[in-house]
């Protein structure tokens, strides 16, 4: 820590000088603002996201409804702002269940070796084989189309990506003399693994999950898109351009492109602060 | 780059391929109720009659394996059973609309090879201004999901501009690249930005290595400097990643068709899934898979090929 403060002070004002500060930070306002919205919803929306008006269909934006009204009378607003929630809960889920399972599938592999570590390691391979919109095509298939089924299927997509990367570092960890001394101390696998081998794990759970998080919102959001996620009358991103769309050749392009805007900036945001966040914690590191 | 090397892919690809097709097939009897309902689709309550017909038809009734087999060489033989929902032989509903597919996958890759490495040689080899330019347009790019990108340019090049059709597929060659310009752009635009960069930062690299100037020390014409030592060099790394982007595309492609109302498999994947067609999902499920993985082997081959410490054509004069 301190040698790296003193290699910071030698570099002078670089990338980890307050010049490069304004991003990292900007994009934490950004995604604090869109949770604050999702969480506020009810208190700050104009109108009932799912109230039909059939005197006031596809209104341009004004002051009674500022994006406008939708082709039902929905006001796009008030749409947006609860459309947050699912949009942003289904990834988050997804990112949650993959980072726990990929992590636990990853360390009792690379601990305890042998036909388990073969069988998670080819699982995971043949994982890796499907896209993770078809995989998630096929569950809607089987399953029938929704949100649940699709954060279930994209969670198994996601593991290799947090798995593969988790089962390598933890392998290398098993390997160092420390493990080695904590076994001799009698501790066993499990405590050895809960208390010494996954703190040290954490950091880079962290980031490979933090990365995830913004593809996982991707693609649930074109899941919904293309009508196998959110179902109508939900107020969802992905199901809202796909509502839109029909209104870009009418000249009412307001609804796909304000909910198409709010995926992209979101997504952005996160992406920044992610990557501020690994080069945090790999700094940390060294 | 050996015949055995070679042959272990050939055979990783059979293994996983098999293994894939398992999955899918099995998938089937994961599902909660009787598969015979959801091989019939469209969730309507089916007849006894029907059901019983189904499970003659589909040998629903014999051991799980012996079905699985009796569907594989089915498959292999280009007999992929009856959408019930189609009414029609599910190889034929496939094979009247890969054709769009196809097409329309070409069309975007060929933008991503083309445009990509060319935007990002021109970033690498200039520097300044106009890698700074590179980077922040792609930059954005990227962050923009496929079917963000297809609104977007439905709005600004087929409402606002009105230079090309947004739907359909169109008739005739040319004007079925012209019906397909926005799907393909749309398609390849993150990919497109992703090759860029690789490209770039692939291509700049090189640009400072010794060996480059080491080249240039020597007098060899700029020219010949950037093709035989900066470009080649780099090829990997862009060649690794032009090859994902392939393999991505095969999964974009659904949602792309389904925003431009084209006519392709994509569309009808999930259409299917829609109305749970189960063995129309389940072939085009095996054939997308055996697409993706056929991409990546080949890249992961040719990778090797040009991989510079295997001898091939590198002495020459």
């Amino acid at each position: 820590m301190t040698t790296l403060r003193l290699a910071a002070a030698v570099r002078g004002p670089g990338r980890t000088g307050p010049r490069g500060r304004p991003v990292p930070l900007l994009a934490g306002a950004v995604v604090a603002l869109v949770v604050l919205a999702a969480a506020l919803a009810p208190l700050i929306a104009p109108h009932d996201p799912n109230a039909v008006d059939p005197l006031a269909v596809s209104l341009p934006p004004g002051a009674a409804h500022w994006l406008g009204t939708d082709d039902t009378g929905r006001d796009i607003a008030s749409r947006l702002l609860y459309g947050a929630r699912p949009s942003l809960l289904a990834p988050l889920a997804v990112t949650l269940a993959a980072g726990t399972i990929g992590t636990a599938l990853a360390v009792s592999a690379a601990w305890l070796g042998g036909w388990w570590d073969r069988l998670v390691t080819a699982a995971l391979d043949l994982v890796f084989g499907f896209p993770g919109l078809v995989l998630a095509v096929v569950g809607a298939a089987l399953f029938g189309a929704g949100l649940p089924v699709a954060v279930a299927t994209l969670t198994i997509a996601y593991l290799p990506y947090v798995a593969r990367v988790v089962r390598g570092s933890a392998l290398r960890e098993r390997h160092l003399p420390y493990v080695a001394a904590l076994r001799m101390l009698g501790l066993g696998g499990a405590r050895a693994c809960l208390r010494h081998l996954l703190p040290n794990l954490a950091p880079l759970v962290l980031v490979q999950t933090a990365t995830a998080f913004g593809y996982t919102l991707l693609d649930t959001a074109a899941f919904s898109f293309i009508g196998l996620g959110a179902q109508p009358p939900t107020a969802e991103w992905g199901l809202m351009v796909a509502q839109g769309a029909p209104g870009l050749l009418a000249g009412r392009p307001e609804q796909a492109l304000a909910a198409g805007g709010a995926i992209v900036l979101f997504t952005v945001a996160c992406g920044l602060l992610g990557t501020a966040l690994s080069q945090r914690l790999a700094g940390d590191r060294t | 780059m050996t015949a055995h090397y070679l042959l272990r892919r050939a055979l990783g690809l059979l293994a996983t391929l098999l293994a894939a097709s398992l999955a899918i097939y099995g998938g089937l009897f994961l599902a909660p109720g009787d598969p015979a309902t959801l091989l019939v689709g469209g969730g309507k309550p089916p007849n006894p009659a029907l059901l019983a017909e189904i499970h003659r038809q589909y040998h629903l009734d014999d051991p799980f394996l012996t079905r699985y087999w009796h569907w594989l060489t089915g498959m292999l033989h280009g007999d992929a059973g009856t959408s019930l929902a189609h009414h029609d032989s599910v190889a034929h509903l496939i094979g009247s609309r890969i054709g769009t597919t196809a097409l329309l996958i070409a069309y975007a890759s060929t933008l991503i090879l083309l445009v990509g490495t060319a935007l990002g040689t021109l970033a690498g080899l200039r520097g300044g201004r106009t890698a700074t330019a590179v980077t922040a347009a792609t930059g954005t790019l990227m962050a923009v999901p496929t079917f963000v990108s297809a609104v977007l340019l439905i709005w600004l090049f087929a409402v606002r501009l009105g230079w090309l059709p947004a739907y359909g597929t169109g008739d005739g060659l040319a004007d079925r690249l012209r019906h397909l310009t926005l799907p393909a752009l749309a398609l390849a635009a993150s990919w497109l930005a992703y090759v860029a960069q690789v490209t770039r930062s692939a291509v700049h690299t090189e640009q400072g290595s010794e060996h480059v100037q080491t080249a240039r020390g020597r007098g060899i014409p700029e020219r010949l400097v950037i093709r035989r030592h900066v470009l080649r060099n780099a090829s990997g790394p862009i060649l690794s990643v032009a090859g994902v982007s392939v393999a991505g595309l095969i999964a974009g492609s659904s949602v792309i068709e389904q925003t431009f109302g084209l006519n392709g498999v994509g569309a009808l994947l999930v259409q299917s899934a829609a109305r749970q067609d189960l063995a129309v999902v389940q072939a085009l499920a095996l054939l997308t898979v055996t697409a993706f993985a056929l991409v990546n082997t080949a890249v992961d081959v040719a990778t090797a090929a040009l991989d510079h410490r295997t001898p091939i054509g590198g002495a020459r004069p």
